[in-house]
């Protein structure tokens, strides 16, 4: 394994890693001088509407657009029928998720609508208004069919098959069991048991779904501006299912008004985009509304989980057994598939946690609802809230102080390389460091006081804690070994203008998480320039190496070690240049600051531009045989471990009104320790967004469905979502182990706040309504939830 | 839907005339007509905060006006307020406590938050807070936002 560059060496010149370095993209951004895909006009541009089915589950019986058709301005409306032939149906399954099953599914349904906010018909008209009239004017007749909704008894033999061909609505089932669960438990000084529900609910991007498709019948290529996170991956995804040759097609990602996961699957009503566009021949703009983005961007988390923890009598874990139940909607989500999340949820499970035996089933299935897929800190959250919510049940059986218990049982500092009891490989981790690290900064006795002195004064204030692990830099373990045409690697073009100043191209993209500045920072100390000489481009297929974007945690940790990697090796070019130019050996220069200078004494012998100006307009100048290579790419994968796992804490304060069940949120602590810091600043702001939406899931948010399948928030005033006055302030603090698979040593930062934040707040709610004997345990903990736990009003 | 109205009003400090659909509003007048893509459709429903932008001098969602009720009124964008400087503490702010992570809410933000501080020159934190609070931002979990704020205002203070 390779030594990791050296930390925080701040005191040498166009030294950047490790620094609180602002980001190069905001000055435009807080100018209102971006450009997102609905920014963007083309000539020519119609724009698409769609007609959403009303029906949870529906036969589509026959489609009339004629009215829609006789107003001014349309210029054709497509029904699935229309479509189809256009398109390569997908399912998605993964093969290393054994058993999964899933249907075939097109841009636009034939036959049967399967979730209320599935689009069934497009409209293209001159402007978006006109195309809204016309899609009011196309009349569906549907014919209603019974709904699988709720994932309870969605494999009842009295629920209908969603899909008849796939035989039942069970997508994927599976266990995964080490040691001897049975026999632990039954060993067991002591077992808790409960059930937690985590709240289906979703992204809420700012900026909705945002495409803006155009295909040049006269080249034949096809360029698609999206806001997405992984231009390559849709590239192909278009390529395969429009029947097209990936290098006739290039996928455009400017900028991202917030991702958090929703902008990376293929979404059926954006492949519909796309296919219009080729069969008219023009620039087709689809922006979603929010309305829209509501009922089609995936949901996530809509899980009901039973767990038991198994302990002895000092508060040790035995064992964990848990059941996990999750509805997905009517279709697993293309390529990366809805089965992930509940599959992370088993692996995941007790992750901190130096036991044995553990056994964790996951079963998903269909249902008439949105679909469900991958979103920020996938599955985290979940298995953090049923493990860290079984150990304070355990330390409370027990008599045990909630940070004590964990003390207990965390796995040791020293002690890695390991395995864990669920499969999952930790090359290194700090839990010890991080939860010493939260005791200093939270005071804890101080807050135990005066939680006591409260006490007294009929004020409840709860503390909870939530040790976590967190998924990240993931191989192609991930999605390459099931088949999915998702890229593991990246890579990164580093090369030296004239001018002296460089141009780094990577193949992870920017969703405001700071990868641009990042990636400046590291070309810059890696080639040895001064960072604003730095320029970095990401989101376009044809301009950047190949990657697989940003998700999963993977930006810094392997765009950026490609980055470096890349840099460095433009350097060692640039040197060799300049040997041959001063008449030195390459390895007695350096390049420090756009300097060439003597190593050893630091003397300046050459501005680089003085070096770009003889290799671009004089190379008649240099020895013949000289390299002049100052445009040089590297890649990289993990290879060593499947994930970089990284680790934490969280502990969250707040104050229960007992009399109207109002959580108010005092003050929220992180330690996070994702291997090398890049830029401080950029990484707790990660934290703190994270938590805050983690936060969000906890308390607020939830896509309420009525019985039959209707989904019942429409509008940002109906789904609550945190705002700034009820959000606490957020410390963040670190313990650092970087990952020795890399030069850089980085790991992801970007989900971590997310995995605990849900746990921690529900723990310090448990905390904090103790002595009155209740618990809440299902997501979001709402008022009317505690004041149902408390006996005040009854549960619904 | 296909009534058309007459206006004319000054936006950033130019004088627009136009012709406007009767329901056109003012998001997309500015967005679709004038080409002014700073302010941000985020909701529709007046909710989001993202089309925050100022009408004779107030703060409004722009996606709650009608263009056809603007004649003669005086129209500022997050372009506008930008080229006059009136807002350049805020958004070096902004920028030094990376308070922008995506962007997308950041105009309205601003000049939600230019508002506040030109009504309440020392605002707290929770003030702050309170102030802010009709504007979603999905990506900062808003204390970065809160900081910033607070420190364009000491510096305000102290000049």
């Amino acid at each position: 394994m390779a030594e990791t560059v050296k930390l925080h060496a701040e005191d040498r010149p166009n030294s950047y890693i490790g620094r609180s370095v602002p980001r190069p993209n905001v000055a435009k951004l807080v100018e209102g001088r971006g450009q997102y895909v609905d920014d963007i006009v083309l000539p020519r541009m119609a724009h698409a509407a769609f007609v959403r089915s009303p029906h949870a589950h529906a036969r589509i019986l026959k489609v009339d657009a004629s009215a829609a058709l006789a107003l001014p301005g349309v210029y054709r409306v497509f029904t699935g029928a229309d479509l189809a032939g256009h398109c390569e149906p997908w399912v998605a399954v993964l093969a290393h998720l054994k058993g999964m099953k899933s249907a075939p599914q097109l841009p636009l349904p034939v036959g049967t609508a399967t979730w209320m906010g599935e689009a069934v018909v497009a409209v293209v008209a001159e402007t978006r208004a006109i195309a809204e009239d016309a899609a009011a004017l196309v009349a569906v007749d549907y014919e209603p069919l019974v709904p699988v909704v709720d994932m309870e008894t969605a494999l009842d033999a009295a629920m209908p098959v969603i899909h008849p061909e796939l035989g039942d609505n069970l997508t994927f089932q599976r266990v995964n069991e080490s040691g001897d669960v049975e026999a632990a438990f039954s060993a067991a000084h002591t077992v808790v048991e409960a059930t937690f529900h985590t709240a289906r609910h979703t992204g809420v991007t700012l900026e909705p779904r945002s495409i803006l498709a155009d295909y040049n019948r006269g080249s034949g290529r096809l360029t698609v501006y999206q806001s997405t996170q992984a231009p390559h991956m849709l590239q192909g995804v278009y390529a395969k299912h429009l029947r097209m040759a990936e290098g006739d097609i290039r996928v455009i990602c400017g900028d991202v008004g917030g991702s958090f996961g929703i902008k990376v699957h293929v979404y059926p009503d954006e492949v519909a985009v796309v296919a219009i566009a080729k069969l008219m021949g023009r620039p087709v703009k689809f922006i979603a509304d929010r309305l829209e983005s509501f009922s089609s961007d995936i949901h996530a988390r809509d899980h009901r989980i039973t767990g038991r923890l198994a302990v002895d009598g000092e508060g040790r874990i035995l064992g964990f057994d848990i059941d996990d139940l999750t509805g997905i909607g009517p279709y697993s989500v293309y390529p990366r598939t809805s089965a992930v999340e509940g599959n992370q949820v088993v692996n995941l499970v007790g992750g901190p946690y130096d036991f044995a035996h553990y056994r964790a089933r996951t079963t998903v299935v269909l249902q008439n609802k949105t679909p469900t897929c991958q979103y920020r800190a996938v599955g985290h959250p979940i298995a953090t809230t049923v493990t860290e919510g079984l150990m304070d049940l355990a330390a409370e059986a027990l008599g045990l102080d909630p940070l004590v218990i964990r003390e207990r049982n965390l796995m040791r500092d020293g002690s890695y390389p390991r395995t864990s009891p669920a499969g999952m490989r930790f090359e290194g981790l700090s839990h010890e460091a991080s939860l010493a690290r939260l005791r200093d900064m939270i005071d804890y006795p101080r807050l135990r006081a005066e939680q006591a002195a409260l006490r007294a004064k009929g004020i409840h204030r709860g503390i909870g804690f939530a040790a976590f692990i967190e998924l990240t830099n993931p191989s192609p373990f991930m999605y390459g070994i099931g088949g999915a045409r998702i890229s593991a690697q990246d890579g990164c073009t580093v090369r030296i203008d004239p001018d002296g100043s460089v141009v780094a191209a990577t193949g992870v993209t920017e969703q405001g998480q700071g990868t641009e500045a990042i990636m400046r920072q590291i070309v810059a100390e890696a080639v040895g320039v001064p960072i604003e000489t730095v320029r970095v481009v990401t989101g376009d297929t044809l301009t950047t190496p190949y990657g697989g974007g940003t998700w999963a945690c993977r930006g810094a940790g392997i765009g950026g070690e490609a980055a470096l990697q890349a840099g460095l090796a433009v350097k060692e070019a640039a040197l060799k240049v300049a040997g041959a130019m001063l008449q030195a050996a390459p390895e007695s220069l350096d390049l420090v600051n756009g300097v060439i200078v003597e190593k050893a004494s630091g003397a300046e012998r050459m501005p680089l531009a003085e070096l770009g100006r003889v290799v671009y307009f004089r190379g008649d100048t240099l020895p013949p045989d000289v390299p002049r290579e100052l445009m040089q790419t590297r890649h990289f994968t993990p290879k060593q471990f499947p994930f970089a796992f990284t680790n934490g804490i969280q502990a969250s304060h707040v104050e229960v009104d007992v009399a109207t069940g109002i959580v108010k949120l005092l003050k929220h602590w992180v330690v996070e320790d994702c291997g090398r810091v890049i830029n401080p600043l950029l990484v707790d702001e990660q934290v703190r967004g994270g938590v805050v939406q983690g936060l969000g899931g906890a308390l607020y948010e939830h896509c309420h469905y009525s019985p039959d399948g209707q989904l019942l928030v429409g509008t940002m005033a109906d789904y609550l979502v945190p705002m700034a006055a009820e959000m606490p302030d957020i410390e963040v603090g670190h313990v650092e182990t970087p990952t020795k698979e890399s030069l850089l040593g980085a790991k992801g930062a970007g989900e971590a706040g997310t995995a605990g934040a849900p746990a921690a707040v529900m723990n310090a709610i448990n905390d904090a309504l103790r002595p009155f004997k209740a618990r809440v345990l299902a997501q979001p903990f709402t008022p009317e939830r505690i004041l149902a736990a408390l006996g005040v009003v009854p549960p619904r | 839907m296909s009534e058309h109205i007459d206006i004319t009003l000054t936006v950033n400090g130019e004088r627009v005339t136009a012709r406007v659909e009767a329901r056109r509003h003012l998001v997309d007048f500015l967005r679709l007509d004038l080409g002014l893509m700073g302010t941000h459709v985020g909701c529709e429903h007046g909710v989001c905060g993202a089309c925050t932008l100022r009408v004779d001098g107030e703060i409004v969602r722009g996606c709650l006006v009608l263009a056809a009720s603007l004649d003669g009124a005086t129209v500022q964008t997050i372009e506008g307020a930008s080229d006059t400087g009136e807002i350049r503490d805020l958004q070096d702010a902004f920028i030094a406590r990376n308070a922008a992570q995506c962007g997308f809410c950041t105009p309205g933000m601003l000049m939600a938050a230019a508002d506040l501080l030109a009504h309440t020159p020392s605002p707290s934190r929770e003030a702050i807070r309170e102030h802010l609070s009709g504007n979603y931002c999905r990506c900062t979990g808003y204390q970065a936002i809160v900081d910033a704020v607070e420190t364009a205002a000491r510096t305000r203070a102290k000049a």
